[in-house]
């Protein structure tokens, strides 16, 4: 019998070319994912006089900067608008394939790799972005990388990488109402902390996970950078074969038989060994928000402000009182009294059909108090939601129903949230400034942001899932 | 790049925990071609006020640390996006060593392409040093990558671990695409048989 190994020890000796004495491992790239802030590695790549090696493994998306209230223009400010020329003149000069901006598929790249079939299970995909482990949900091994690695990609279709070690995170049990998976990963990281898994893969396994949709499984694995992983991976079962067939760059027929009995034998073995194990029990996790600047300065709707006066430790002390200060919160009040100026929901966490459909329900014959904007995660994911006629929801509710894009999770586009604004949204990063200079974030479910949009404050979505 | 071998200059620290890659250079000024100064940017919104005057209590900002080779940072720094502007603009500013208790994992990456060496050391360590740093404000450390250590004003010696192949790269300012061609025959071949084992892998389309 040979030894137990795990999911990401079958997908990473598959690719493995070579291995150094210091046990630093060449490994082939299956998927190369860019975006406009590719800029600098394609740079490179000119003033070295080197080409594309595999233009036909490499797609290009532009998202970050394109607006969402004139997309057709790319951007009306110049400044933004060349940065997504750039990615065009990059691309078309190095023969790869382009969704820019008016093509029907675009969208942000993790969310277009899963929708197009371009990510698939078993493969490894890298982008220059630390959300790429998104893809993971699909049991496809993905990771960011920066930009002299994404030129190292470009020119060699190979990445030098060091054996990251393992942790499994079970959760088990069934969510109570109104808890999604956004909640179930801002709990994960509120116990382990913004850096408890730095140095790790995170293979997430259990009932949660089994029960959990392609969408929920992406929210839990875009976050795991908010951990400090640098990739998440969920084994690839039926839910994945379902949701991957069919889709545009899926394998077809014959092939795609061939592909699924090899996808199904991914999992880990029995007994496979990890470096590290933690369990979560689902059944512990309420709708939960981010009340700081970090993603671990995350708790329970029902909590109130951490109290700096209960610090021991003068340094965590004093950074409290800072991080309170930025956030314009007062120690000890209830978050549901915290009233909130905009709402953001969108992002590569929780832009998906399932993101938006969830968030209308809570929309659905109620008005927003404040400015709320619904960006879907990509084209294909507005229409849909078009036909099924949650824009006309969102409208009625008095929310701006957007074109798709970055936008306002990291504001390169231009949508910002003024300095001082307090924002509902349903992005990744509650990093101060990160919405804008001066931008105050709470991340939590789409759910939950629609709440706030409806209340004018942060609130626990299951009252008013209760009063429906 | 250029090549990292010894330093001895005065260090700067941030002891604040998780500095995340939006604070050292925000989204707003990654626009930039690499040639463009991003030292400009470095810590923009945590340096000055809003107004945009540099703020007196901010470490970088004070005459004594102009110059300031090394900063002294605590756990988790550079932890959040991939950017690469975040290492170009510590660089820019003549910061050439950054040592903390840990780094985000794409930083530390991103620091030894681009001739920034990142030095582990021990929370305790870190905070010793921090301690020396209040006490002389322009206080000197030594980072040798050679032998891995780093000197502190107070005599003490502190080594810490790198990995051969990136501790060589950044000795002598390799380039490792160049390295990783020369193995252009196994990297053929390794596709060649993906390709026959999963032809769904090598190929979009
Ligand atoms: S939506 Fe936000 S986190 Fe995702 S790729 Fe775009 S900027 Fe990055």
């Amino acid at each position: 019998m040979t030894e137990p190994t795990t999911l990401f020890e079958k997908i990473w000796r598959r690719h493995a070319i070579l291995e150094r004495e210091d046990g630093t491992t060449l490994l082939s790239i299956d998927r190369h994912l860019c975006h406009e802030g590719s800029f600098h590695a394609f740079d490179k790549l000119r003033a070295q006089g080197r080409r594309v090696r595999r233009p036909d493994l490499t797609v290009a998306i532009a998202d970050h900067y394109v607006s969402t209230d004139a997309p057709e223009t790319g951007n009306q400010d110049p400044s933004r608008r060349e940065v997504i020329e750039r990615l065009t003149t990059n691309t078309s000069e190095m023969g790869v394939r382009l969704y820019g901006v008016g093509a029907p598929e675009q969208g942000i790249v993790h969310v277009v790799g899963p929708e197009q079939g371009i990510t698939l299970p078993g493969l490894l995909l890298v982008c220059g972005d630390s959300h790429t482990a998104t893809h993971g949900a699909l049991g496809c091994l993905a990771f960011g990388i920066g930009a002299s690695e994404v030129a190292h990609v470009l020119a060699t279709q190979t990445l030098w990488q060091k054996k990251p070690k393992t942790l499994r995170v079970t959760i088990d049990g069934p969510l109570g109402p109104g808890v999604s998976a956004k909640d179930v990963i801002l709990h994960l990281i509120s116990v382990i902390g913004a850096n408890g898994a730095t140095g790790y893969m995170i293979e997430y396994a259990g009932s949660t996970i089994r029960e959990m949709s392609i969408e929920g499984r992406m929210t839990i694995c875009n976050m795991s950078i908010e951990a400090g992983g640098r990739a998440g991976l969920i084994a690839p079962d039926d839910k994945t074969f379902d949701y991957l067939r069919d889709r545009r760059y899926a394998p077809k027929d014959t092939e795609w038989e061939r592909a699924v009995e090899d996808w199904r034998s991914l999992s880990s073995d029995p007994g496979a060994r990890f470096d590290r194990e933690v369990s979560v029990d689902a059944r512990d996790i309420a709708p939960s928000i981010t009340w700081g600047t970090s993603p671990e300065e995350a708790m329970a709707i029902t909590g109130h402000v951490p109290d700096p006066a209960r610090e021991n430790d003068p340094s965590r002390q004093a950074a409290l009182t800072a991080t309170l200060d930025y956030m314009g919160l007062t120690p000890g009040e209830a978050l549901t009294d915290v009233v909130v100026d905009r709402v953001f929901i969108g992002s590569c966490t929780n832009a998906r059909i399932e993101d938006l459909r969830a968030a209308a329900a809570v929309a659905k014959g109620r008005a927003a108090k404040v400015i709320a904007i619904v960006v879907p995660g990509s084209t294909p994911i507005k229409l849909q939601a078009e036909a099924e006629g949650l824009d006309q929801i969102f409208i009625d509710a008095g929310f701006e129903w957007r074109a798709t894009g970055c936008s306002m999770c990291v504001g390169m586009n231009g949508d910002l949230t003024p300095p001082g604004e307090r924002c509902a949204s349903t992005s990744n990063r509650n990093f101060k400034g990160r919405q804008g200079p001066g931008s105050r974030t709470h991340l939590m479910s789409p759910a939950m942001a629609a709440a706030a949009a409806v209340t004018g404050r942060l609130t626990d979505v299951r009252n008013l899932i209760g009063e429906a | 790049m250029e090549p990292f071998t010894k330093l001895d200059t005065h260090a700067a620290a941030i002891a604040i925990e998780n500095i995340d890659t939006d604070q050292i250079i925000p989204a707003r000024f990654m626009r930039a071609p690499r040639g463009t100064d991003h030292g400009q940017f470095l810590f923009h919104d945590m340096r000055r006020d809003t107004d945009g005057k540099a703020r007196a209590d901010f470490p970088l900002n004070s005459p004594d640390l102009a110059g300031a080779g090394v900063l002294v940072a605590d756990t988790n720094f550079g932890c959040g996006s991939s950017r690469e502007a975040a290492v170009y603009a510590l660089y820019d500013a003549g910061i050439r060593c950054v040592i903390a208790p840990s780094f985000g994992d794409i930083f530390y990456s991103n620091a030894t392409k681009n001739g920034l060496l990142p030095v582990v050391l021990d929370r305790a360590v870190v905070q010793s040093i921090w301690k020396t740093l209040e006490t002389a404000n322009s206080a000197r450390v030594e980072v040798d990558l050679e032998t891995q250590t780093v000197h502190l004003p107070n005599g003490a010696t502190h080594r810490f671990e790198i990995d051969p192949f990136k501790k060589r790269c950044l000795l002598e300012g390799l380039d490792d695409i160049d390295l990783t061609l020369r193995h252009s025959d196994e990297i053929e071949r390794h596709e060649q048989a993906q390709n026959d084992n999963r032809p769904w892998a090598g190929t979009i389309g």
